[in-house]
Parts: C-alpha cells; structure tokens; sequence
C-alpha cells in the first residue's frame, strides 16, 4: 500500500498572531501564471472603462452672487474658505465643506476687479471699479456692526488687479502703472511703467517672492523685480494675454491664458520663444491657474469650459463643461490639489474634482492598492488604441464640437497654403516656422 | 561779527566787487542788509539817521528783516543771500593761490594744466538708454537668481515619486525632552491625575524628592542633611535600576530563558522547604496547605486543559509539529501534576471524567497511556470518599515520605507493602470491571449504585472547593499563582517518583497499542476514499486487532473512546453534574492523506470510460485531414496558362505540344516552411487576425526608442499574480502623493540646496557648513560607542 501525504509547513498559512493578515500560499512561478501580458491588458482595460465609467467632476455649486463672477481667491491657510468678488461689486466668502456662503460685503461700486488674501490669512484686499483698494477682515465683524474696511486706499484710476506678497506686508496692484505697496503707507512704495497705459493682471512668483509679472493691453507680458527701480523685461505676444500665473514649484516659468485661444508656458530666462503652446480651448483663455504641485494648471476660457493641462503637454487632459455653466472668468485650484474652482458669467461658483474618477474621502489600504495597480496599468498600456480611444473620449457640447473642427480644418488650410508658398517660392526664402515661433512677436529690453 | 568775515571773504576774492557795504559809524547799532541796499536814497539817509538817533537812549533789539523788495534769493535766517545765484569759479579760487606761498608747485602745476585742457565731457545717455541698461543688468541678475532653482527643479522632475507638502514634519520618535517640554494635561482623565499627585504630595515634573522628603531634610542638620539626600538619590536610583531590570527582563521573550529562570525558583523553593521541614514544621505545613489550594484551584479551572486558544492553535499545529505537541503534552502533564492529590492515589472522579474528556477532545498522540494511579477513580471512590481530613493526610504522608527520602528505607518498606496491597486490589477490581463493561450487552446494576452513592458527596466537596477558590482568587495576584503552580507540580512529581518506585511499573504493551491507534485512524481516514475494497481489508484488520488488546484493559479504553462514554450514560452519570467545567472539545483537522492503491486497475477504468464516451469520433483522423487541408491551402498553385490551338492545330483529341505546356505552366515561388512542418499534433496558422490587431500598438510610441524596449516593458508585468506584495508595491507606487487635507505651499528658498559659493552669500554658507560639520561630529561620535561595543564583544 502507498500512501501519499499531502504536507504543509505550518509556517506558510498560520498566522503568528491575529492582528497579521492572513496568509495566502503563492506560488510566483511563471509557468503556473501564464498570458500575463494579455491578462494585464484586459485588467487595464477594464481599468480604464471603470475609470471613465467613475468620472463625474462636477461636486457642487455655490450660488448667491447676484452677478456675473469676476475674481475668486483662496484663503491662504484655510482649505475651506473661498472668497469671491463679483461684477456688483459684491464680495462673498463661502465655506466649502458646508457650501454655503458666510459672509458678503459690498466692498465697491461697479466690478470687483481683483481679491488677494493676506500670506497669513487674517484680512483680504479687494479692488474696485471705484478707484479704491481696500483691506477686509478676514473674521466677520460682531454682531450689529457694519462691515468696515480696515484700510482704504484712494487711488487716482481705476485697479485692475492685485496680488499679495507671499511672506511680507508688501502687495502690488496694477491699473495703469503696477504699483508696489506696503500695508502701512497709503502712497505706493515703487510704481513701474514702461509706455503702456493699462494693465490686466499682476502676479507675484511665489518662490523668488520679489519677482513679479503682469499682462499689459499692448499685448505684452512685462517681468519687475520689485527690489529694482525700473521692470526687467517686456514679451510683445501676437494678442494680448489675459492672465498669467507663475508655478508655485519652479521659480522660473510661468504660463499666460492668452486672447488666441492658447496658453503659453514661459520660461523666464528665456522668453523669445515658449517651451510649450498649450491649444484646445475654442476661444479666448481667460483665467490660469497651477496647481499647487506645480505639475498641471487648470484654465478658464470664455467657450465655457475648464480644461486641465499637464503643464507640459500641449493639449489638455480633461475638459469639464455644463450646459449652464457660461464663460468661465476665474478659476482657481485647491491648495490641497483636489479640487478646482469656477466662478462663471452665470452668478455660480463651481466645484470640481481635479481628478475626475477620484474617490473622495478616506480609503482602505486594499483600495488605495487597487486604484494604484489600475493607474499603473492605464499608464503601462495607454498607447494601445482601445486603451486609448477608451481614456481619451470626452463628451462635448455640438457647438463646440463643431467650432472644434472648424478650427482644425483652418489651421490645416493655413498649414497646406504654408507648405504650398514654400513650394512655389526661391528655397530659403520662405523659412519653416514652427509653432513655438509664431507667437512671439518681440522681446523688448 | 562772523558775519561780516562771511561777507569779506568773498569782497576780497572778487577783488572789491560791492561798493555799497557800509558800516555805520556807531559799532552798537546793528543794521539789516536790506536797509543797506538802499544807501544811496538820500531821503531814506536822512530818515534812517534820525531813527538811529532815536533809537539811541533805547535797549538795543533786533529788527526784523522786512522783503521790500523782489528778489531771487532770501534767506531764512534774515540775511540778504547776496551773490549766491552767482557760481564761484576755479579760476576765482585759484587766484588766490598763486598769491598763497605755502600751496606746492606741483598742484599748482596741475591746476594750470587743467585750465589749459579745452576738451569737453560726453554728453550722458538719454533716458531710455540709462533705463534699457539698467533692466538689461537687472533681468540678468534676477535671472541668474533664478537659475539656481535649476537642480531641485530637474531633481523633482526625474524624481519616481513626489510627496507634497514637501516640507513635512520628520516622523518617528523624538526626543524625550522635546516630548516633555511640550506636553500638558488636557484631557479630563489627565488632569484627574495631575490633581490626585498633586494632593498626594508627589512629585510631578523633576522627581527628585517628595515634599515630606524634603520637610524632613529640612528638620536636620547639614551634613546629616547630605547624608540622607545622598541615600535617598541612591536609593531612588537603585530602585529606578531594579525597575529597568525588571521591565528588560520582564520583555525577553525567549521561553527557554524563563524556563530556567522557573526551574531556577523552584529548586530555590525546594531547598527552603526542606530547611523549613527540619526548623519549622507549622511553616512547612502551611506550605502544603497553600499547594493544596492551588491543586484544588487548577481542578477547578480549565488551564492546563487545553481548552485555551494557545492550545487550540498548537492542536492545529501539533499534526506537524513536534514541538507543539511536547508542549501540549507538557500542559496536560501539568495538569496531572497539579491536581493529582499528594497521598496514596486516591483521585475524585472528576479527573477520571475529565480524562475521559481529554480523549474525546485531544488528538490520540497527545494522550498517553496514563499511569494507573489516575486511571484507576472511579473504582477507588468509595474508599477514597470515606477519608475526609485531606490536607492532614497530605501533611503526614509528605513529611513521612520525606522523612523516609531522608533516613533510610526502613519505615519505607512497611509503606510499600501496604501500598501494594492496595495496587492489588485496585488492579483486580479494575479489570473485573472492564471485564464487566466489554461484554456490551448487559447493565451493571451495581455500579451506578455506587456512583449515586458518591455523586453528591463530590458535588458538595466541590462547592466547597470552589468557594475557596473565589477567595484564594480575590487575595492572590496571578503570579503568585503561576509560581505556586509550578511549586506544586515540581511536588506532586517528587511524591509520584517516590510513589512509582513502590507502584506497579507501567504495562509495556501501552507503546503497542499506540501504534495501533495511530493505524487505526489511519484506516478510519480511509473511509472518506472511495475504495471501498481496501477499506473492507482495513476493517478486517481492524476487527482483528483489539483481540490481542483486551488482555490490557487501559489501552482498549482509550482507543475506543465513544462505547464506554455510552455506557456510563447507561449507569446514570451525567459529566455535566461531575464536572465543575466544561473542558472544551477540540476538534482536529484530518490530516489528507491519500492512498494510492491500484493505481493501474483505475486507470485502465477510466481509459475505458473515455473510450466509451468518444467512440463515435475519430479525432485523431479529423485533425490530420484539417492539417493536410490547411498545408494544401498553404501551397503555391500551379497556373496553367496554355491555350490550345494556338500556333498549333487544335482540335478534338490534339494536346498542346509538351514544350508549350512547360513554356505556359507557371509554377509561383515555393511557400516558406510551415512552422508546424515538424510538429504532427500541432497546426500553427500564420494568417493575420484583424480582431487581434485591433489591440495592437500600430506605432512606435513617443519615449521609446525601439520596438524592442517597448515590448519588453510591456512584457513585464505588474500585478500581484506575478509579484511578491513588496515589488508589488514598488511597482505600483503612485508618481505624485498628496496628503488629505494639507495645504501644499509653494516652495520656499529652504527647499534651495546650500550656495557653495564664496563670493556671494559668504557668511551664510559658512553657517551651514559649520553645521555640517557638527553633525558630522556627531555622528562620528555615534559611531564610536559602537565600535566600542564591538570591541567589547569581540573580547
């Protein structure tokens, strides 16, 4: 008789105490796992229809603005509060968590033309169509009291923005000249123009903290050194810029919403030419914002849409869209890199998920596991075409679509009619301009 | 009168250029500048004489000057600026210079070259120019500032993982001062303590002497003072020193350390009770009556009665293990031990009871035939129950006993003697009994009357026991216990050697009939195999078996473990009345075995049920005709191109010429080889599958450089199929890591690396290095005790 015993080590299955995860005998031999490769591609495409099938951005939205939103601003240590201004000179703060509005202020008379919360969160500064820039209380004021103004600032035209400085007293506004400004002194301690007459945006690096950047109507795009006593550099762009903001993780660039539909990314050191031209919006860029690792930046357009770029790739990664959603005017990206906030023509303030399949809240170790292997999968077989075509799909509404393609077929005709001159014409006379070149007009010094 | 030197220094450099300075011929009288100007006014002379005049026999005062007329310069201080529009020339200054005799010829000489030189300066650069130099000079500036960003940019940008906020504060432990300087009571709980130590007078935050310690200090001397602070701190420190040594020891975790570290008290115990049975009987005495409590609580209790989780786990284990099941042997040993009774054996039924349970509930190896004093209760009980006064008995049979270890054997034989008859009859009384029991089919009468006899009398002395144990519990901590436990054994074991010496040695067909138990469950196991022939053959064997067995009535018991648990049902003995608890049943797990047997026979069996099922269908033959198929359609066909009659007669019966055939028949290019051409059981199809290209990469992806790198990387997998749980998790790990609900800051200039430059931020760069240095030092210094240490070791 021939007896065959089956016999394990004790060691391999029991637990030494109740608190271990159990254990599960494996075998890695990978003859026993066999089509790994196959079985990992469908696991990745299943991953990626769950991934599209779980993409639904769209969180909330704050109402209460009895206008169109003009500026929105972070509060600077708090997660949860938002401050946003609008065209009826109406300023709100809104609590996310509760979604709903604490505060409102009439700050001005006519549009809330920009908001900045101080680096330490206690007060904000707001400017108006009213000539003024005045500083708020970030806490609201006892009960039965009026809502005052710390300070106001008389000023002799109209501000078009306002940034703070990220860890001094200091703050700049821009309007027809970017002035410099301490907290203390109702005049400007520096003010720098260089031939222009008016100004869109003014930003503070907020890594080489005395570097600055604004957005000029002549469509240029003018650098300052506030420790200096006249600006740095001068980009002439083929249209104007709207908007700028600097990376918060890389001193050197930043990147401009621009009035041709695209977003330029510069690098400081050099501006002749953009590292990168960021297309996809349908129409002007109004708003730019980075995310605060520094990785992405989410962009407003007046197409009515948000769309996030890596911020080195030329086209975007998502778009997010609502039928009632309208031109979006401001936007503005968490500090805690979740979410994204808009704040549209139609009076909304927006509240999106930065990652669209994202599952909010705490997760357990085996499901932080599990969308770990997923996104490792997607990122391993995204260039297969199902894959691919699966991950890239995004729903857009038909006008869109259709100014989408109109676009593409003109920038093919413009492309073709380019090749065709180069073709007809002596060689070399025609030089081949690359997509980077064509927008910068001049660099001036 | 400075201000009249003030205005002569320029008079006589101009040469006497103003004509109109004139003094008044009082000295006293004070007149303004501007009343000078006009001098040459008669009228005004005049009327200013007569004010002087008046103004003779006054006080002197000033006279405030009066702007009459319009003009350039005023002063502020009441003085005509005269000639301060004017500029002053070098050739004014140098003048006086040729005149002065101290001034050196060689700046004199400088002086006239200098007026000699006729060329001009350059014009400065506009404004623009200044300003286009000046943002040309600052941008590089700022731009070189910003550069040195550069590293950490493209360090976070090659980095496989990114952790934001990148500031974070360093987990793990901290210092032990940090901790303390930091921490404050906050919680109620913590402040309840803080109170109760501060109403007790204890010290809270540096324990070095209590309030009353320190009052008594007080009350002394000096030096008796130091004295005594000396013995306090030493004996703090001792303390302190007992208590580290306490918890150090109390977190060895090797068994065999605390083994010995047991062994080691109880052989101490021994020694002071075998001193104590020559100086202090009452104390010795005492001692027994302690172990007899102890015995009474382990029978109470269900610790050694592998009942526990530890045990169940080792049951588990003890299939496999040999360790395991010298441990659970030790425990039921323990156990023994514990609750045997210290006299001539004379167990309660309870442990008989218990045994019997043991069997049900143990796996068979771990119950080892037992000695018979144990086994024997339930036939003993009524002599047993007869002698109440137990812990007396205990006392005279442990001190004669010893007694008799001490002086000789004389005393011992007696014992002996009388103790074998006692073995005799038990002997004879058991196997009559077991003769009574294995002939199934009639009742004992006699029996169960007995045990109803006994019964109560067993209950109640449990009750009893169990009330003494609630208070020997509520007064003695677990340790105690635990040592007395061991005490106890170590006790009963001594006694028992004492005992077996004088008691029938143990039967050597036990051994024997263990195997057999280890074979029959074996067989028992074959039942769940379907081979009903080689478990009939097995039954055989078994019947055979207990023959030889039954002539020792032990082993037979416990082979058979459920027949008698019947019977004793039959005779009226509920183990639930018996017994105080419950010892738990532990159900094993069957070892899988599987037995080979006729391996050929099945499968020759199920060769033909496979033959039956696919008799219809040639397989075989379908394949090689699909093969052949498949190679055909492979091959490269024949065109035949001839046309008859052309350049030729045709006709009926005319075949076109043989060289025009092979001129017209076009033969295409051979096939390449069929990759199945060698393999007869295999058909390889290399057409294209468009379904498969679908998900195919048409193109060579952006990073990539060949095809080659993109298939292997693609090839390698990441799952947790194919990876142990740490590859897995390398893997797997996301590029960016974001913690919930922290705000991420933009970076500052303490995440740029140290500026090695000397020039530039000097002092700076020499804080950091001296830091550096520092840290160097000490970890240097950390080092060394460690090399010491080795050092150590290695002597």
């Amino acid at each position: 008789m021939k007896v065959k015993v089956l016999c394990r080590n004790p060691d391999d299955y029991v637990r030494e105490t109740t608190r271990d995860i159990q254990r599960v005998p494996r075998n890695y031999d990978p003859t026993i796992h066999p089509f790994e490769v196959s079985r990992e591609y469908t696991r990745a495409l299943n991953a990626t229809k769950l991934e599209r099938i779980f993409a639904k951005p769209f969180v909330a939205s704050l109402d209460g603005h009895r206008d169109g939103i003009n500026c929105l601003a972070k509060h600077a240590k708090t997660l949860s509060v938002v401050l946003s201004g609008a065209c009826d000179g109406e300023v709100k703060i809104w609590n996310l968590s509760k979604r709903e509005c604490m505060r409102t202020i009439q700050a001005h008379e006519g549009f809330v033309r920009g908001i900045c919360s101080r680096f330490c969160g206690s007060s904000f500064f707001t400017v108006g169509d009213d000539k003024t820039v005045k500083q708020w209380n970030m806490e609201p004021p006892g009960r039965g009291l009026q809502e005052e103004p710390l300070n106001t600032i008389l000023g002799k035209a109209v501000y078009t923005g306002i940034d703070h400085h990220q860890t001094e007293g200091t703050f700049a506004t821009c309007g027809q000249t970017v002035d410099i400004w301490d907290e203390q002194r109702s005049s400007p301690i520096r003010s720098f123009s260089w031939g222009v007459d008016s100004f869109s945006c003014v930003r503070y690096n907020p890594v080489e903290t005395e570097l600055l950047a604004s957005c000029a109507s002549d469509r240029s795009i003018i650098l300052y050194d506030m420790r200096e006593s006249a600006p740095l550099k001068k980009i002439i762009m083929q249209l104007r810029s709207n908007t700028l903001c600097w990376n918060p993780m890389e001193a050197y660039n930043f990147t401009c919403s621009n009035e041709d539909y695209n977003l330029y990314t510069y690098d400081m050191r050099r501006l002749d030419v953009p590292v990168t031209v960021h297309m996809d919006h349908v129409s002007a860029v109004l708003d730019v914002d980075y995310s605060p690792t520094g990785k992405e930046f989410v962009s407003a357009s007046f197409d009515k849409t948000i769309r996030i770029f890596p911020k080195n790739s030329g086209h975007s990664r998502e778009v997010y869209h609502t039928k009632r959603m309208q031109h979006v005017i401001c936007v503005k990206w968490s500090a805690d890199n979740k979410y994204i906030l808009s704040g549209s023509d139609e009076m909304n303030i927006r509240l999106w998920k930065a990652n669209a399949s994202e599952k909010l809240g705490l997760l357990t170790p085996r499901e932080k596991a599990a969308l770990n292997y997923n996104q490792k999968l997607r990122d391993k077989f995204q260039h297969h075409p199902q894959v691919r075509r699966i991950a890239r799909h995004r729903h857009l509404p038909r006008d869109l679509f259709k100014q989408k393609r109109e676009l593409r077929e003109m920038k093919e005709a413009r492309r073709r009619k380019a090749q065709n001159v180069r073709k007809h014409s002596k060689p070399g006379s025609v030089p081949l301009v690359t997509e980077k070149e064509k927008h910068v007009v001049s660099v001036v010094e | 009168m400075r201000r009249k030197g003030v205005k002569a220094v320029p008079a006589t450099m101009a040469g006497g250029g103003n004509n109109e300075e004139e003094l008044s011929p009082d000295d006293e009288h004070i007149i303004s500048a501007s009343e000078e100007e006009d001098g040459s006014d008669d009228e005004s002379k005049h009327a200013k004489l007569l004010e002087a005049i008046s103004s003779l026999g006054k006080r002197k005062r000033m006279k405030r000057t009066e702007r009459s007329e319009a003009s350039v310069q005023v002063s502020e201080f009441s003085v005509n600026a005269d000639g301060t529009g004017e500029k002053v020339n070098l050739s004014d200054l140098l003048g006086t210079m040729d005149k002065t005799p101290g001034a050196p010829n060689k700046t004199k000489q400088q002086l006239k070259n200098l007026q000699n030189r006729k060329e001009t300066l350059e014009l400065p650069l506009s404004k623009q120019q200044t300003e286009k130099i000046q943002r040309e000079v600052a941008y590089d500036k700022s731009s070189k500032e910003v550069s040195r960003w550069e590293t950490v940019i493209t360090q976070n940008q090659k980095a496989e993982q990114l952790v934001f906020p990148l500031r974070q504060d360093p987990t793990g432990p901290k210092r032990m001062e940090q901790v303390v300087a930091g921490w404050k009571a906050k919680t109620p709980l913590e402040k309840e303590i803080f109170s109760l130590l501060h109403s007790n007078n204890q010290p809270i935050h540096d324990p070095l002497l209590t309030p009353a310690e320190e009052a008594s200090i007080k009350a002394m001397s000096l030096e008796e003072a130091k004295i005594r602070q000396a013995e306090f701190r030493k004996a703090r420190v001792l303390q302190s020193y007992y208590e580290a040594k306490a918890r150090r020891e109390r977190k060895i975790k090797s068994k065999k350390y605390h083994k010995l570290q047991k062994k080691a008290k109880v052989k101490a115990f021994l020694k002071q009770f075998d001193e104590m049975m020559k100086t202090d009987p009452a104390g010795a005495l005492e001692e027994l009556k302690k172990m007899e409590l102890s015995r009474m609580q382990e029978r109470m209790s269900l610790k050694h009665q592998n009942s526990g989780k530890w045990a169940k786990s080792k049951a588990i284990m003890a299939k496999y293990d040999d360790a395991a099941r010298k441990a659970m042997q030790e425990q039921l040993e323990m156990n023994k031990q514990l609750t045997q009774k210290l006299v001539v054996p004379s167990d309660d039924d309870d442990d008989e009871e218990r045994n019997v349970e043991e069997a049900d509930a143990l796996p068979d190896f771990v119950n080892d035939p037992e000695p018979i004093l144990d086994s024997v209760n339930p036939w003993m009980r009524g002599k047993l129950t007869q002698e109440h006064s137990e812990p007396e008995v205990t006392a005279v049979a442990t001190e004669t006993a010893v007694e008799t270890k001490d002086e000789g054997q004389n005393g011992q034989r007696e014992d002996e003697e009388e103790e074998e008859n006692e073995e005799e009859k038990l002997l004879r009384e058991f196997e009559r009994k077991r003769k009574l029991r294995q002939d199934e089919d009639d009742d004992l009468v006699p029996v169960p009357q007995e045990e109803k006899q006994v019964i109560p009398v067993d209950v109640a002395e449990a009750e009893e026991v169990a009330g003494e144990n609630v208070i020997q519990i509520s007064d003695d901590e677990d340790k105690e216990e635990e040592e007395e436990e061991v005490v106890v054994s170590e006790f009963n074991s001594l006694f028992n050697r004492l005992m077996k010496s004088s008691s029938v040695p143990p039967v050597p067909e036990q051994t024997g009939a263990e195997e057999a138990e280890l074979l029959d469950e074996g067989l028992v196991r074959v039942r769940t195999m379907d081979d009903l022939e080689a478990l009939q053959q097995d039954v055989v064997m078994d019947t055979t078996q207990p023959a030889p067995a039954s002539a020792t009535p032990a082993p037979s018991m416990e082979t058979t473990s459920e027949p008698p648990k019947k019977k004793k049902k039959k005779k009226g003995i509920d183990p639930n009345e018996v017994l105080t608890k419950e010892a738990k049943v532990i159900k094993m797990p069957l070892a899988p075995t599987v037995v080979e047997e006729e391996e050929e026979e099945v499968h020759a069996e199920q060769t033909a049920i496979i033959k039956e099922a696919f008799a219809g269908d040639d397989v075989i033959s379908d394949f090689l005709k699909d093969k052949r198929k498949q190679e055909k359609a492979g091959q490269a066909e024949v065109v035949d191109l001839t046309l008859p009659g052309w350049g030729e007669w045709g006709g009926v019966g005319l075949k076109p010429s043989k060289r025009k055939r092979r001129k017209f028949r076009l033969k295409a290019p051979a096939p390449p080889l069929r990759k199945d051409q060698n393999l007869p059981d295999v058909i390889i199809s290399e057409k294209r599958n468009s379904s498969v290209a679908n998900h195919q990469v048409s193109q060579l992806p952006f990073p990539f450089q060949n095809s080659t790198q993109f298939e292997s990387c693609v090839r390698f997998p990441v799952g947790q199929t194919w990876n142990t749980q740490t590859t897995f998790r390398k893997l797997t790990a996301p590029k960016v890591v974001t913690k919930m609900g922290a705000i991420i800051e933009p970076m500052s200039k303490e995440d740029l690396p140290p500026v090695k430059e000397s020039s530039g931020a000097g002092s700076g760069a020499t804080i950091v290095l001296g830091e550096k240095v520092e840290e160097e030092t000490k970890k240097a210094r950390r080092r060394n005790p460690l090399q010491k240490k080795k050092k150590k070791s290695r002597q």
